[in-house]
């Protein structure tokens, strides 16, 4: 059990990277608290992988340096470091039984075959595998073999830290629903760190305590599910996460009154003058716009029913808005007015939130 | 109304190839089996004999001669080729510029027609003046495997030990490279060692590949005909006859058709009786 | 372009695939195929397309019996899920190539991969390779490649699936509007029932090799036939429960019941099971609803929903409420069932009442 620090790490896969496309990781700066909850979120190619295999081990980062506590394990092989990971398809190994694959890390760690078998056994309960332990493990189902690979890290009694892979990618997707139901079920009886990598942010959201949204080999935020959802601090951030993601509207600046449609909009942030030239934005989400009898004037384009609640479509001119509506509410049909709800609205100068600063 | 989607037509296609097949094989197989039940004192004339000549072959003594040197023959072979094999595999690298060489050189023995291998190795093993021979008797080694029967069984393995194991690892290389990084991460996450590595993830991933190249190995090496006859010519004596050498002495050497016809199809029965028990030996718990 | 499907049953290798099926699809709009893996949705696929032929029963378009034909001369297009593209053609060449199939002069080619190519964001990279393409962009290619064909009927099999979920969530919102102008039938499955609802249409619930319902898709959402259809349609998945109804009440448990109404009410007596989707299971104070007080199992706050698990008298139930609601796990928390949406199932299963 252990803090992990990752200090200034940086990674390029080219022998000699020259620019700045060539670094896969450009400079990230963590902390991860003991026993905590943490997804890395980001699009492909934003360099989640990468520096989930450096915290890992299995990678050497090209500078930086990786602490578990106070130790510093940047040179150390993954075996020293106390870790277990979740790949994104299940590994196991197929000549052996349930039970074997579960008890292969303790008998390589020389622990003594008494020891072992109450302790496979409990991990076993723990996964609802308890009665396919004498069972060869290549016969078991997807889901199956994920959770024999999740108990081989669990097994060990001396893991810091269990590193998840976007390890629900081969699960069927209605069996996805109760794996992620458990991995979180897990945590909050074990209490080991746990770190997620995704790029499905309802997966993100759902299990971690803290997410860290990376793109572009950089971290763009890191915070609790609601703070990404209700202040994201870059539009990539409000874009990325929630489905639909956070309506982006250009706007003016006008002596630190943000206007659209020439109208005032109230923002929960402000700042009194942008630089010249600067892109200034309003953020909100969909589910902070409501229809009102005055506001902004739109033109309903288009309703989609998602069972739950409808998303609609309005357009203000060329800008989109979108907004959610209760399943049962009745639609305008064609023209009406939106009004957004003052504390979750942003002003946002050249993506970054206005007032915080660039990271 | 045909209810078909499926397209007849490519049988037709196909008609050529079973000719020639039949042309080729089948009939001259099912001549074959003619004259293994026939007798003939020359003259083209031929009387029944039913399965006398198959009783024959089954207990003549030099029958069973020989299939005990084929049988060893095979069994040293295969005891050397398929760990040497997967050894040279498991120490190829797998990615780079080396990689391309290693297989470059690992192909070249396989590339040699065979009787040219069976003279290089007869000229390389010459006790008076091939460099092997000669390098092993300056050593103090009495070594002449033109008259000693154990050096010529020596030199016969050597043989086909450099000829033979670039395909094992050939295979072993491609069955290797098909296994995806993740598994040796984790394996390195639970603490392996080399050898759990190579019991747990390696062999059972190659085992597709591996009954492949054992399968074809043996029924090569049962049926091996060029290297041995151009090396040792059978000798010295018959040390070194095995079982297809045999064959070709009596069916061409003796015309002896009814006798080599039948001892002919008894092969072809050994060889698949022996494939078909390796096959289910190998595959075991496969089906699942 | 409609296409009927006429008492087809599939079978192979001893099993049956698809068992008797008839359907009928129209145009100018999606029709969705939704199912769990290995429910049959794609052999139904082949065997619309003709890729396999059906062990007996007859597929019609617009009223031509097309069952032995062979899927060439079917005029049928088909985006697979992983990207198909050929591998050592431009982009250009991959779009074009079913014109070429087709003997179309080069004008009128490049006029209309022209055209899907900007519609599909695929303009700059027309003389690139699929490999050097994102995984998106390959997808884009391969639609492109099945939109260019005007065909009489597009197959989709679950073609997002192997997408970032932010990318599935832009190309699911224009497929709609690149299929609207169109007169060929869609097909599309997946097995996400969000995804069904997103892209409308008309869906058809396909659960072991047979069609349970097919309709409009909040027909099939809000009144399906049966509790296998529910199920299907559920993500989160449904929660489901065994309730007894006498005279008036219905009781759930010892001290959860409530009043009968509407149709319900019409209902004999006896037990039923009802389903109740967990966006109607709200923490308190709610909508108003069925109060129950349950202990907490797993709470997973996303920011923009809430989804809690909790201990229904043995049963695990789900909850699903926007924004944020803080909940400890062990903790007892009171939550309303918004009985009114409940759907009653029959002990066969099928659907009774709501």
């Amino acid at each position: 059990m252990a803090r992990i620090r990752v200090e200034q790490v940086r990674h390029s896969y080219v022998p000699r990277p020259t620019r700045e496309a060539d670094w896969a990781l450009k400079e990230v700066d963590l902390e991860w608290a003991d026993g905590g909850a943490y997804a890395l979120l980001g699009p492909s190619g934003c360099g989640k992988t990468t520096l989930l295999n450096i915290v890992s081990g299995l990678l050497h980062p090209t500078a930086g340096r990786i602490r578990f506590g106070d130790a510093d394990v940047t040179a150390s092989p993954p075996g020293e470091r106390n870790i277990a990971q979740v790949f994104q398809f299940p590994v196991v190994y197929d000549t052996m039984t349930v039970y074997d694959n579960l008890a292969f890390p303790l008998r390589n760690r020389g622990v003594p075959e008494a020891r072992i078998d109450p302790r496979v056994r409990e991990i076993a309960a723990l996964l609802d595998l308890e009665a396919m332990l004498p069972q060869r493990a290549a016969g078991l189902t997807a889901d199956g073999k994920q959770k024999i690979s999740l108990g081989r890290g669990l097994v060990r009694s001396d893991v810091n830290v269990i590193m998840f892979d976007e390890p629900l990618t081969v699960i069927d997707p209605h069996l996805k629903w109760r794996l992620r139901s458990k991995l979180k079920e897990l945590h909050q009886h074990i209490g080991l760190t746990m770190v997620y990598v995704t790029h499905d942010q309802t997966e993100a959201m759902t299990f971690a305590d803290h997410v860290v949204v990376m793109h572009e080999g950089t971290v763009v935020q890191v915070g609790t599910p609601v703070e990404l959802f209700e202040r994201p601090r870059h539009t990539f951030v409000g874009h990325f996460i929630g489905s639909p993601g956070m309506n982006i509207l250009p706007c003016a600046l006008d002596n630190g009154v943000a206007r659209f449609a020439g109208q005032p909009i109230r923002t929960a942030n402000a700042v009194a003058r942008a630089p010249a030239g600067a892109r200034t934005e309003l953020g909100v989400r969909p589910e902070f716009v409501r229809f009102a009898s005055a506001g902004i004037p739109v033109r309903v384009a288009a309703v989609s029913d998602a069972g739950r609640h409808q998303i609609v479509e309005t357009r203000h001119g060329d800008t989109i808005i979108r907004l959610l509506v209760d399943e049962a509410e009745r639609v305008p049909a064609d023209s009406a007015h939106v009004s957004f709800d003052a504390a979750f609205t942003q002003l946002y100068v050249d993506g970054w939130l206005a007032g915080a600063g660039a990271a | 109304m045909s209810t078909r989607t499926v397209n007849q037509k490519a049988w037709w296609l196909v008609v050529p190839v079973l000719v020639l097949v039949g042309f080729n094989a089948i009939i001259p197989l099912m001549t074959v089996v003619n004259y293994s039940v026939q007798e003939t004192f020359g003259n083209n004339r031929f009387f029944f004999e039913g399965v006398k000549w198959f009783e024959m072959v089954i207990h003549s003594a030099r029958f069973h001669d020989a299939l005990k040197r084929q049988l060893l023959f095979t069994a040293i072979v295969l005891a050397i080729e398929v760990p040497l094999g997967v050894a040279v595999a498991l120490a190829m690298p797998r990615r780079g510029a080396w990689a391309s060489v290693c297989l470059v050189l690992m192909s070249m023995p396989l590339l040699i027609p065979w009787n040219v291998v069976g003279a290089i190795w007869n000229i390389f093993a010459l006790p008076d003046i091939g460099m092997l021979g000669w390098t092993l008797n300056k050593a103090g080694v009495d070594y002449n495997f033109t008259r000693q029967p154990v050096a010529a069984w020596a030199t016969l393995v050597a043989m086909d030990v450099w000829h033979w194991t670039s395909l094992v690892a050939l295979l072993a290389y491609a069955g290797l490279s098909a296994i995806p990084d993740a598994y040796y991460q984790a394996a390195k996450i639970d603490g392996a060692s080399a050898w759990a590595v190579f019991r747990h993830v390696q062999l059972p991933k190659m085992k597709h590949v591996l009954t492949i190249a054992v399968l074809l190995r043996f029924m090569d090496s049962f049926m091996i005909y060029t290297e041995p006859f151009v090396l040792t010519g059978g000798g010295p004596g018959n040390a070194t006859t095995l079982l297809s050498i045999d064959l070709v002495k009596i069916a061409l050497g003796q015309f002896d058709l009814g006798p080599a016809g039948a001892m002919s199809l008894i092969y072809f029965l050994i060889i698949l009786l022996l494939s078909w028990m390796f096959y289910r030996v190998m595959t075991l718990g496969e089906a699942e | 372009m409609r296409l009927a499907l006429k008492q087809v049953v599939r079978r192979a290798g001893g099993q049956t695939h698809v068992h008797e099926t008839s359907i009928e699809l129209r145009s100018g709009g999606f029709n969705i195929l939704l199912g769990t893996t290995l429910a049959g949705k794609t052999t139904l696929m082949q065997l619309m397309a003709g890729l396999l032929p059906p062990t007996s029963g007859e597929i019609w378009f617009d009223g031509r019996n097309v069952t032995g034909v062979p899927v060439q001369k079917r005029n049928v297009a088909m985006v697979f899920q992983q990207f198909i593209n050929y591998p050592n053609l431009s982009v250009y060449e991959n779009i074009a190539s079913p014109l070429r199939v087709a003997r179309l002069d080069e004008a009128t080619v490049g006029e209309r991969v022209g055209r899907i190519a900007d519609l599909l964001q695929l303009a700059p990279f027309l003389r690139r390779r699929p490999s050097e393409l994102s995984g998106g962009q390959q997808q884009r290619t391969a639609l492109a490649r099945a939109l260019v064909k005007d065909a009489d009927l597009v197959l989709l099999d679950e073609p997002l699936a192997n997408l970032d979920y932010k990318l599935r969530e832009g190309l699911r919102e224009e497929l709609p509007r690149l299929f609207a102008e169109r007169p060929s039938t869609v097909v599309y499955a997946t097995s996400e029932p969000s995804e069904a609802l997103l892209l409308g249409g008309y869906t058809a619930t396909v659960h072991e090799g047979r069609i349970t319902q097919y309709g409009p898709n909040g027909t099939v959402y809000r009144h399906p036939v049966d509790l296998t259809t529910a199920r299907v349609f559920s993500d989160p998945p449904i929660n489901t429960a065994e309730v007894i109804k006498r005279g008036d009440t219905v009781r759930l448990s010892e001290r959860v019941s409530w009043t009968a109404a509407g149709n319900v009410r019409t209902l004999p007596d006896g037990a039923y099971t009802i389903g109740l989707r967990p966006h109607h299971v709200l923490p308190a104070p709610g909508r108003g609803g069925v109060p129950v007080d349950c202990r907490v199992l797993i709470a997973e706050i996303s920011g923009s929903e809430s989804v809690v698990h909790f201990d229904l008298g043995g049963l695990t139930w789900v909850s699903l409420s926007h924004g944020v609601h803080r909940f400890k796990v062990g903790e007892t928390a009171r939550f309303e069932l918004d009985v009114a949406s409940c759907l009653y199932f029959g002990p066969d299963g099928s659907r009774v009442a709501d």
